[in-house]
């Protein structure tokens, strides 16, 4: 590493201190911020939710919410101080000088609008439509690996996918060659091999043009493949920063500690695998607890014109669970593996197949035995602000189950609350509480205080930690673990993470396009997949080629 | 397959060259904060004090404090008052008619004066606010419930059940409510038999529709929820759980609209009466007073004008109020966390 | 686009035919003597009975009876009113009276409920904004009708700006002071939802994007906010078109406009149920149509509808 005499910083930020004006009192967001990047590099910013990361990246362009206002420090971008400057300035700024990515493609595109005249008006009001602004257009639109871009100009946004969307945000963020570019969450909402690729189009562009990137990520191991420097925010202020790789191999800071020592794609690469609660799994002897066979499922579509098409959700899946064990199905969005979720908790019905729990076939159960599978089958879905009803009180909710079932009497179903609360590591006071007042990861600790109440055998977790934030996630798989060692639970674990599989997983099952591509324990599939599909899968995991 | 990737041909896995991370050209420091300036939290803790808080204590907390809401209350709790207990405001009997008194303006004892047939305005419109208030809170009350349960229904099940619903809805939409109270109210049936509830039908069967396509809505948002799935998942039935979970978390909208329609309805009441086909003329009502009053407007605005003042602060009080409970429950103002 | 207009066209139809089959059942089908309902109660001869049992083909069973009036109403065979003039002559008259009426308040609710919409929705909060809240509330709390003729006093008799009541002719010019009278409710209607829409449509996403494009903030409410805005605004003004119907009624009768609400008007106070009928028969059509235009507008406004 030769080092050469630093030049000016592109964007510096001195002391940082940002502000937001709530009907609650002041709340501060950002505190004491330093940080610089310097022309033509990347630097990535760290952090969970709440730590400020998007914040200060967004007073860089001027985009802060109404109510919020740089109080005080500076924002240098090439040597001036923007951090209160006129619209009218920043109007001159975005586009051309400093341009942005930002996460959720379908929110961010007008739907009303199509994509070419999106692109064309970054174009000209930046002053660069030139003469041919729809050739212009489409060059911009292929470059950001976009094929047919003549005909997907004319396209509206609802016509894209979402990888094809981010890619036409892209487009349209380097439309002018800004000199820095901020890229907030750029592919949090895509799946994982659709985010590499896009993630490396976005650097060979950036590399050809010069262009810094400004990277706003949760995701410590993503932060360090892709950037040289990377920040670390933790509640409004910056707790540390350093070139990557120093970073991720020698953190300082307990908190950097903490989110390495929990990322599961960084952990997964250490080796910190599940433990077996069952020593020896001998094949064949045991009953696997929960049997699928040719379990297909097919939609009608309907296409306008009363004419249908079929769907085949799921394509002849087989697997087995045995008792006591974790199984997980991963795939990514589309493959099919929430359907089979759905069916095995009898929420959905199956075209063809059979699900054998414990014996018995559950497709045919009469109501009765129906009400009774119920019991030994619990889910816990995904999104924690839709798995609670919020006109509920935390005592209802645990407490419907033991209500629908008949299970003991007004008292004897408190003390049960109780308990259960205790066992999720909540304290008992939580029962009187509603929904709206708990955070995502406590939501989601009292959606499995309600699964366990029933005492069930087998519980169905539906990208139960997709949502959480890293170190919330560590916390909940934690609990997981445990009372699976406590109760002798069987789970089945529906993620696209692979590498949250590495952590809990005893076998893996690997879907694509509604067919299971691969299968087997879950160190064969790490140390030795069979498939292209799988390999590319693990190859995808931000952060894995470098601890 | 990705379009970059490069394989190894030894053993087919890919490479990334991108992927081995990058070094700088510059020299970056190592930075880290001082700990005590940035001291770790326990991840994830429990709010332990305060009172709980559900949704609609929330959105209680936060109306009692709107001049909206606090205006509005107290001007309903007057006119409710007024309505139940019309002795309490007026010693004069106000069918006491006398002819010598016609168009008088007001004096000692009779602030607003008479009207054309010498009856003390003031009492009139003390009287007449029972019908107004009676008409608008049963029609209210009716379009709720019918309106509501075949929304719900619709909404719920889907399939034909909402296609049927949906399309008699429309059907009933299609005749405006004024123009349908008008051909209903020349039926026979209800043409000779013109009463309060006579009118309160009428305008309820032309307002269901409209709070219908509303729970319709809300309960299509609330029916995909996972709670209710969790619900199902726990061995609920599919109706149990429309009634326990889903329309508890619809009533938002409802209350809202149901707010708002009950001025609606009292406006409508007015209006058919001034057309003549309302509340018979015996029946004292604010629309009646003003339909009779039209002609008197060049020579006697005061006839017109005081019942339709207080015709107008009533309605305007209960749209203010369904202004103020849409606000406090605004779901953006409350998402939590 | 095209199955989307042949969709909403087939969903309509049971809608038109279930709303004449709705007021001909009321009218015809429901208990008491069909021939006191169109008498308006009055005494008649046996002759005049007769005459309208035929006329109304009461001697026919119910199912006959209504496709007769489907196929005469959609020929315009009205029948005539009880002194004996065609009723489709007089709905000739009267309905491009009516029609101008109509397209005038349209106008006004649209134009100004817009415009106010939007400012008040871009300044959130400030004295324009509260102000337009409370006068849209107070405006929607007073009747129509009252408001009719505290403006007709006012305007048109103490101020003498504008003609209280309106000749034979009606042209643009005298109606204009009605039509503001008729539109006024929609108009507060229509700026509450401009204003509703742009204050959500400011803090979205898309707009954040587009600011960040380096567009100025002119075009960025133009092109963007107002865009998007407007969808909910164009759907609410067409099917505004039915209330419109209905307060004509009242606001014909205060100005003395020759429309068609004061048609059924004079109609409903004589007694003249099969007028009456006749009438409203038509006024849904227009209604139904209207929508059926509404929705197209709706689908070139909003792209994502075109593909459902």
């Amino acid at each position: 590493m030769t080092e050469t005499a630093t030049p000016k910083p592109l964007l510096e930020i001195k002391d940082l201190a940002i502000t937001f004006s709530t009907p609650d009192g002041p709340v501060h967001a950002v505190r004491d911020a330093n940080f610089t990047v310097m022309p033509g590099e990347t630097v990535a910013i760290v952090g969970e939710s709440g730590s400020g990361k998007s914040t200060s990246a967004l007073a860089a362009i001027g985009l802060l919410a109404g109510n919020g206002s740089v109080s005080s420090g500076q924002i240098l971008f090439d040597g001036e101080d923007i951090a209160h400057a006129s619209e009218k300035r920043f109007v001159e700024l975005r586009g051309n000088h400093i341009g942005m990515v930002p996460q959720d493609p379908m929110s961010n595109l007008n739907p009303v609008w199509k994509i070419g005249f999106q692109v064309k008006e970054t174009l000209k009001a930046n002053g660069l439509a030139g003469d041919n602004p729809k050739e212009r257009v489409a060059q911009i639109l292929a470059d950001a690996g976009l094929p047919n871009p003549e005909v997907r100009a004319g396209q509206y946004p609802h016509e894209f996918s979402g990888g094809m969307r981010q890619r036409a945000l892209i487009a349209i963020g380097l439309a002018c060659r800004p000199r820095l570019l901020i890229a907030d969450e750029p592919t949090s909402a895509l799946d994982v091999t659709v985010q590499q690729q896009i993630l490396d189009h976005l650097d060979t562009m950036t590399s050809e043009l010069g262009t810094a990137v400004l990277l706003i990520t949760h995701d410590l191991g993503l932060a360090a493949e892709r950037a040289e420097k990377v920040v670390v925010m933790y509640k409004g202020r910056v707790v540390e920063y350093g070139p990557a790789l120093d970073i991720l191999r020698n953190p300082q800071h307990p908190y950097t500690k903490r989110l390495i020592s929990s990322a599961p794609s960084l952990s997964a690469q250490r080796g910190d695998k599940h433990e077996a609660i069952v020593d020896e799994i001998v094949p064949g002897k045991a009953e696997p607890l929960l049997k699928v066979k040719n379990l297909t499922k097919i939609y009608d579509i309907r296409k306008g014109f009363g004419k249908k098409e079929k769907f085949t959700a799921v394509d002849n899946v087989s697997f087995e669970i045995p008792k006591g064990t974790t199984t997980a199905v991963v795939g990514e969005s589309g493959s099919g593996k929430s359907t089979i979720a759905q069916m095995v908790l009898n929420l959905l019905d199956k075209t063809e197949g059979e699900i054998v729990f414990d014996g018995e076939q559950i497709g045919n159960l009469s109501e009765k035995n129906l009400f009774k599978y119920r019991r030994r089958v619990q889910p816990i879905f995904q999104d924690p602000y839709g798995s609670l009803d919020p006109m509920f009180s935390i005592y209802r909710t645990i407490e419907e189950p033991l209500r629908i079932h008949g299970i003991g009497n007004a008292a004897s179903r408190q003390k049960k609350v109780k308990e259960l609360l205790e066992q999720v590591s909540m304290p008992a006071s939580t029962m009187h509480r509603f929904p709206n007042e708990l955070s995502g990861g406590q939501r989601q600790r009292i959606a499995i205080a309600r699964a366990l109440a029933l005492q069930p055998e087998m519980i169905v977790c539906d990208e139960a930690v997709s949502a959480l934030d890293v170190l919330v996630q560590a916390q909940v798989l934690e609990l997981l673990d445990e009372l699976q060692r406590e109760m002798g639970l069987t789970y089945l674990f529906i993620t696209h993470d692979l590498a949250v599989v590495r952590q809990i997983a005893d076998n893996v099952c690997v879907m694509e396009h509604g067919k299971i591509v691969e299968q087997g324990t879950a160190d064969e599939i790490f140390d030795a997949p069979k498939s292209a599909y799988t390999r590319n899968l693990l190859g995808a995991i931000p952060g894995a080629s470098l601890i | 397959m990705p379009e970059n990737q490069n394989f190894n041909p030894e053993d087919g896995l890919p490479i990334s060259k991108v992927r081995a991370g990058k070094v700088s050209k510059y020299k970056i420091e190592h930075f880290v904060a001082p700990l005590d300036e940035t001291p770790l939290q326990a991840v994830d803790s429990v709010k332990e004090t305060g009172k709980p808080l559900s949704m609609w204590a929330e959105a209680w907390r936060s109306l009692r404090k709107q001049p909206l809401f606090i205006i509005s209350a107290i001007l309903i709790l007057a006119v409710i008052v007024v309505a139940a207990f019309p002795q309490l405001f007026s010693s004069q009997d106000p069918t006491y008619c006398v002819l010598e008194n016609s168009n008088e303006p007001g004096r000692e004892g009779h602030i607003m004066g008479f009207n054309l047939q010498g009856c003390d305005i003031y009492a009139r419109v003390i009287y007449g606010t029972r019908a107004s208030l009676l008409v608008g809170i049963f029609t209210t009350l009716i379009v709720v419930v019918v309106g509501g349960a075949i929304g719900a229904l619709a909404g719920f099940y889907g399939g034909w059940i909402d296609a049927v619903l949906a399309r008699l809805g429309d059907i009933f939409f299609a005749l405006p409510l004024i123009l349908g109270a008008i051909i209903v109210m020349q039926l026979p049936a209800f043409r000779d038999n013109r009463s309060v509830w006579t009118v309160i039908v009428t305008l309820a069967i032309f307002g269901w529709p409209q709070l219908a396509r509303i729970t319709r809505g809300a309960v299509i948002e609330a029916r995909d929820a996972d709670y209710v799935k969790a619900s199902r998942a726990l061995g609920l039935s599919r109706f149990r759980s429309l009634v326990k979970h889903v329309i508890p978390n619809s009533l938002a909208p409802i209350i809202v609209v149901a707010t708002v329609n009950l001025g609606v309805y009292i406006v409508a009441e007015a209006t058919l009466s001034f057309l003549g086909v309302g509340l018979p003329s015996n029946v004292m009502s604010w629309g009646n007073d003003i339909s009779l009053a039209q002609t008197q407007l060049r020579n006697n605005p005061t006839m017109l004008m005081w019942p339709a003042l207080f015709l107008s602060v009533t309605v305007l009080s209960f749209i203010m109020l369904g202004d103020a409970v849409r606000d406090a429950l605004d779901p953006k103002a409350r998402k939590g966390a | 686009m095209l199955s989307f207009m042949l969709k909403r066209i087939a969903q309509l139809i049971p809608v038109f035919l279930g709303a004449t089959l709705l007021v001909y059942f009321l009218v015809f089908a429901t208990p008491g003597n069909p021939i006191d309902a169109l008498s308006g109660g009055k005494p008649m001869s046996d002759a005049t009975r007769a005459a309208l049992e035929a006329q109304y083909n009461l001697d026919k069973p119910f199912w006959v009876q209504y496709g007769l009036y489907l196929k005469n109403l959609v020929t315009f065979d009205l029948g005539t009113s009880f002194s004996g003039q065609e009723v489709s002559a007089l709905l000739g008259r009267a309905f491009p009276v009516t029609a101008r009426l109509a397209i005038l308040a349209l106008l006004i609710e649209g134009i100004f409920g817009i415009i106010f919409g939007v400012i008040a929705g871009m300044r959130k909060g400030k004295w324009f904004d509260s102000t337009i809240l409370i006068a849209s509330l107070i405006v929607i709390a007073v009747p129509t009708f009252v408001l009719g003729f505290v403006l007709q006093f006012v305007v048109g008799v103490k101020l003498e700006w504008a003609k209280p009541t309106v000749s034979g002719a009606a042209t643009w010019g005298e109606l204009f002071l009605p039509a503001l009278v008729l539109g006024l409710v929609s108009l507060a209607y229509v700026v509450r939802l401009t204003r509703t829409s742009v204050i959500e449509n400011k803090s979205a996403d898309f707009v954040r994007t587009a600011t960040a494009k380096g567009l100025s903030r002119n075009r960025v409410v133009t092109v963007h906010i107002l865009r998007n805005s407007l969808i909910p605004v164009v759907t609410f003004l067409g099917a505004d078109l039915g209330s419109l119907m209905g307060g004509a009624i009242v606001t014909e009768g205060i100005f003395n406009v020759p429309g068609v609400g004061h048609l059924l008007y004079q109609a409903i106070q004589k007694g003249e149920t099969p007028t009456v009928v006749a009438i409203v028969g038509v006024l849904v059509i227009v209604f139904v149509l209207a929508n059926l235009i509404v929705d197209m507008l709706y689908a070139l406004l909003d792209p994502r509808i075109r593909y459902a």
